[in-house]
């Protein structure tokens, strides 16, 4: 179980690494306006093809060698479904892959966004080697961050405030 | 393929000395892997990862290598890490906490002696990134 939709993030997000990605855009669109709430993370890495994609969501495929489950996109197919809405999975060989969930924002079994300058912050510092970019979309606003210059440690010193910070403002307006 | 600039080069050089073994003489003196897959994720591994940048922070340092990687198929040990000091072998810590894992920060990492109480085994670890 993964408590909060930062963790789905950050755990959808590792499997675009192992996926070779050099690019992870992620991006989370809060629509009150529409009652929806978006995540969605795209890279570049090596992707899947028709048989792999048919069998992603079954919690008992995996690709690893080191265990025989492979829990993380069924545990996101599985709360936003609870949450009237569902996920979609994109992806070619060679192109990457696109993971879609949707939910509707204001139903009671939604989880929380939770601390989304936590989830970029660890992946920042894990993988200093690949751009994550992140955009925050409101009816209101909007807030973008680029790992680019702050990739890994110590350069990524002070990157969680300055995350935290920017999502606050959004909030603030909208 | 498009020419390179003098800045993109010294981005990819940045980059790749990261993924480097620490070495004597090297720029890094240790080596510290979160295992972040679901399973540890869900165990509580973020929150590990925080915790050491933190301590990083506090302490300015310059010279310790923190990274992250998948399952290493003992879920049920979650949160781990693996810690590699130069000259030494890896060593694998298991069922962490923030507090845990700032202890073998000091002790380890920068102390040189191995937070027995905490590690899985000694000297069982391959050291590929």
């Amino acid at each position: 179980m993964l408590e909060d939709l930062s963790f789905h993030v950050l755990d959808i997000a590792e499997n675009a690494v192992s996926a070779k990605a050099k690019r992870v855009s992620i991006r989370v669109e809060e629509r009150r306006s529409k009652d929806r709430l978006v995540l969605e993370i795209k890279d570049d890495g090596r992707g899947m093809g028709r048989r792999r994609l048919a069998r992603a969501r079954d919690p008992f495929f995996t690709t690893k060698k080191t265990r025989r489950v492979g829990l993380g996109l069924p545990l996101l197919a599985q709360a936003s479904e609870a949450a009237g809405g569902g996920m979609k999975i994109d992806s070619e060989p060679g192109r990457g892959t696109k993971v879609r969930a949707t939910f509707r924002l204001g139903h009671i079994d939604r989880q929380p966004l939770g601390d989304m300058a936590a989830t970029l912050e660890a992946l920042v510092v894990g993988h200093p080697a690949v751009d994550f970019r992140y955009t925050h979309v409101t009816d209101t606003g909007r807030f973008i961050f680029r790992s680019r210059d702050s990739a890994g440690f110590p350069e990524a010193s002070g990157l969680k405030k300055k995350i935290r910070d920017g999502l606050d403002r959004l909030r603030r307006t909208s | 393929m498009p020419k390179l600039t003098i800045d993109e080069l010294a981005k990819m050089r940045d980059r790749t000395r990261r993924t480097l073994v620490p070495r004597e003489g090297g720029e890094f003196r240790a080596k510290i892997n979160v295992h972040m897959g679901t399973c540890g994720i869900a165990a509580g591994a973020r929150a590990v990862m925080t915790a050491l940048i933190e301590e990083a922070e506090r302490r300015s340092l310059q010279d310790v290598l923190l990274t992250s990687s998948g399952c290493a198929g003992l879920c049920s040990q979650e949160p781990m890490m693996t810690v590699e000091t130069v000259g030494k072998p890896p060593v694998k810590y298991v069922n962490l906490d923030p507090a845990k894992a700032r202890e073998i920060l000091e002790k380890h990492v920068l102390g040189g002696s191995i937070v027995r109480d905490y590690a899985l085994g000694v000297g069982s670890e391959k050291t590929d990134a």
